[in-house]
């Protein structure tokens, strides 16, 4: 008797378990908020601005999700997230899709079971120093402490690094990025490494930034990528969509001024008319309405666009698209067509 | 010498000055500070220390900063002190989180409300004081209420869900509860503990035992993620009310400790006088021995309170961010990046003003309740 009702109890917790897995889309509607995790802060990819605001290239991508789903881009719940609990927070149910300058690494995706989004920024970890160390390649660290943020893949990557090349560093270990700035300016590491991309936005808010240099040496790739939980198809596919719908407008041509035109009427390029809505109802497919690209294009822009914004020369942060260009453009964003 | 003696009856002599060299600052220095050759030397390395640090500080963090001001480079261009300019943009950040700004009154008036309710309980020579411990006890849900808002009886104020509370409000919030019902909390654990019904105490010193075995971080953890693993899906359990139940509960968990601490050091015969008397055991742990147990633990009591208050700062593992989850966030900002040692002096300096007061306050209290026990 004990045996069999402990039994149901456990069926019933496992079949719960099962149900909240399934329908993030329905959960997100009926909340009418998407719980969107994102990182306790990194310059140009996610922080809060004076009025408390969250602002950023990973935030944008957050709001371009909710404005497909939820018609809305101001609709989303940031849940901020260090290195260690990101993955928790979104496995928990706590939080329905993740953009948290996140590497997609197999066991990722397979042991934690997640399932990344395209690859919204490539990025390569390397190493910040101070000129006057007179060192010119990450080969002659033998010796060095490094600063490094625990939790992330740059902390197996450095070690992996090291090996390879027979040097032995000293690691000290930091929680946050900003933490990882005030160690290396109070000289407590003689190098700091962490994805390129940070490292630029460091450097550049350095005291004297031309006292230090960034090693040529990228000893990893890191796609940074958005992700869900695991075992919602649908859930994904609106994820991965939305991704792709930002990436194809800006190789379309498409913008955030004239994508109300756009999508008005029928244009004479297919691409653009099933992206947009005019043509066919590619939104029917993952349970939204033909408007879903449109709304995530008016409320962000194009992948160009949020970059310039947040991370690109202009900015504070000064970032060369690089490898983030389109693929017809020297670089290796490759969308996949949306028919 | 002869001449200048006078005569006075006895008991009738005068008081005298004391020598000229017992006091005046000379003396005292030579007292304090040059009594002996190692007392010499710590004070010249005190006070050459001392001229090391805080000229320079005093410059950066005063003279030299910049309080007004765009951003960053705006600072770096008009001198190299503290960018304060960077604080007073942010400061209603800092205070009120991610408070809606239209409803930023409500937390204004919840505040003048919690110093009208915390009076009457801090001294008890206030008018009033009677009609006020009413009003301290009906405080905790008039400030609930006003900070959540939604529909009640009538009144109607616009909801903010709780995970816009941050910055020292949220501190306030989360510090405030957690002293206010741990003490009660840990004083029934403590007794519970001394229990002569086995249940009671065995509930009793689990509970205490695990509380203080594991740490509030984890505990914290376990309430923002675990539970929605436990909880039917579909319930929305208030991120923060977890947060404030587990902090809570785990302040509780020491409080009772420390309270136990004072009720082992109050004589059996104290217990034994008032059964004679034929008091209750509530009555006689009410009138006799609570209000001397507790009034040897106050330094321990205030001591987990500080200790409370200052955890408060780990909500951020659980993605709340209270100031200094604020100021690191703050950081991030492209304009301002790399002002940690602004962000953090001015966090530094709203914890040591709440619990320099807190400590300070147990000090008068010690000094009321003083009886002459103390050595």
């Amino acid at each position: 008797m004990k045996l069999t009702k402990t039994t149901a109890l456990a069926a019933a917790i496992s079949l719960t378990a099962l149900t909240a897995q399934a329908g993030t889309l329905d959960d997100v509607q009926a909340r009418g908020e998407l719980n969107c995790v994102v990182t306790t802060g990194l310059a140009g990819f996610a922080a809060p601005d004076e009025n408390g605001r969250w602002e950023g290239f990973d935030v944008d991508f957050c709001r371009a999700v909710a404005a497909a789903v939820l018609g809305d881009p101001e609709k989303v719940k940031f849940v901020p997230t260090t290195g260690k609990t990101r993955f928790t927070i979104l496995n928990s149910g706590e939080g329905d899709i993740l953009f948290r300058n996140t590497t997609e690494t197999m066991s990722r995706d397979a042991d934690l079971k997640l399932t990344f989004l395209p690859v919204n920024y490539y990025d390569g970890q390397g190493f910040l120093i101070r000129k006057d160390l007179g060192i010119d390649s990450a080969k002659d660290l033998d010796g060095a402490s490094v600063c490094i943020q625990t939790g992330t893949t740059t902390e197996l990557n450095l070690a992996d690094f090291f090996r390879v090349n027979n040097i032995s560093y000293e690691p000290v270990t930091i929680e946050t990025n900003e933490e990882g700035i005030a160690n290396y300016t109070a000289n407590r590491c003689d190098v700091y490494t962490t994805d390129a991309s940070g490292l630029a936005s460091t450097r550049a808010a350095l005291e004297d930034p031309s006292a230090h240099k960034i090693l040529p040496e990228i000893i990893s790739k890191e796609p940074l990528a958005g992700a869900v939980r695991q075992g919602d198809d649908q859930w994904a596919d609106i994820g991965k969509w939305v991704v792709n719908a930002i990436i194809s407008a800006e190789e379309l041509g498409v913008t955030q001024a004239n994508v109300a035109e756009l999508a008005a009427a029928a244009t004479n390029n297919p691409s653009i008319n099933r992206m947009l809505g005019t043509e066919g109802n590619m939104g029917e497919m993952v349970g939204l309405d033909a408007q879903w690209a449109v709304r995530a294009i008016t409320a962000i822009g194009n992948y160009g666009e949020t970059f310039d914004r947040h991370i690109g020369p202009d900015t504070p942060i000064a970032l060369e698209r690089g490898l983030n260009a389109q693929w017809n453009n020297g670089g290796i964003l490759y969308a996949a067509p949306i028919r | 010498m002869n001449g200048n003696i006078e005569n006075y009856k006895p008991g009738e002599h005068p008081d005298l000055p004391p020598p000229k060299n017992l006091v005046g600052p000379v003396a005292w220095i030579r007292d304090n500070l040059l009594s002996s050759p190692t007392n010499v030397i710590l004070t010249i390395l005190s006070v050459w220390l001392l001229i090391e640090v805080i000229p320079p500080v005093v410059e950066w963090a005063f003279l030299d900063a910049i309080y007004t001001g765009e951003d960053r480079n705006e600072c770096r261009a008009r001198g190299d002190g503290a960018c304060w300019a960077f604080i007073s943009e942010r400061f209603l950040l800092f205070t009120y989180g991610f408070y809606p700004e239209p409803e930023r009154w409500r937390v204004n008036l919840s505040f003048i409300l919690l110093i009208i309710a915390v009076i009457p309980v801090l001294y008890d020579r206030v008018p009033l004081r009677k009609p006020g411990l009413y009003f301290t006890a009906l405080f905790p849900f008039i400030a609930a209420y006003l900070l959540v808002g939604g529909d009640f009886l009538g009144w109607n104020l616009p909801h903010v869900p709780t995970e816009k509370f941050g910055g020292f409000m949220l501190t306030l919030v989360v510090g405030i509860t957690g002293i206010a019902f741990s003490l009660p909390l840990g004083i029934l654990l403590a007794l519970g503990r001394q229990s002569r019904l086995t249940i009671i105490r065995v509930f009793c010193v689990s509970f205490i035992e695990f509380i203080r075995g594991v740490p509030l971080i984890t505990l914290l953890f376990v309430a923002s993620t675990m539970l929605s693993y436990f909880l039917p899906p579909g319930t929305n359990f208030d991120l923060l009310l977890r947060v404030l139940i587990m902090v809570t509960l785990f302040a509780s968990g020491y409080m009772a400790e420390v309270i136990r601490g004072g009720l082992q050091a109050i004589p059996k015969g104290q217990t034994e006088a008032a059964d004679s008397m034929g008091l209750k055991y509530w009555q006689s742990m009410r009138l006799i021995v609570l209000p001397q147990a507790l009034k040897i633990s106050i330094p321990g009591i205030v001591n987990t309170f500080i200790g409370l208050y200052k955890d408060t700062t780990l909500v951020i593992v659980i993605g709340l961010l209270d100031p200094l989850g604020i100021g690191r966030a703050s950081l991030s900002d492209t304009k301002w990046t790399g002002l940690s040692n602004e962000v953090y002096l001015f966090v530094a300096i709203f914890f040591f003003i709440s619990c320099f007061a807190m400590s300070r306050y147990s000090l008068y209290l010690e000094r009321k309740l003083e009886t002459g026990h103390k050595r």
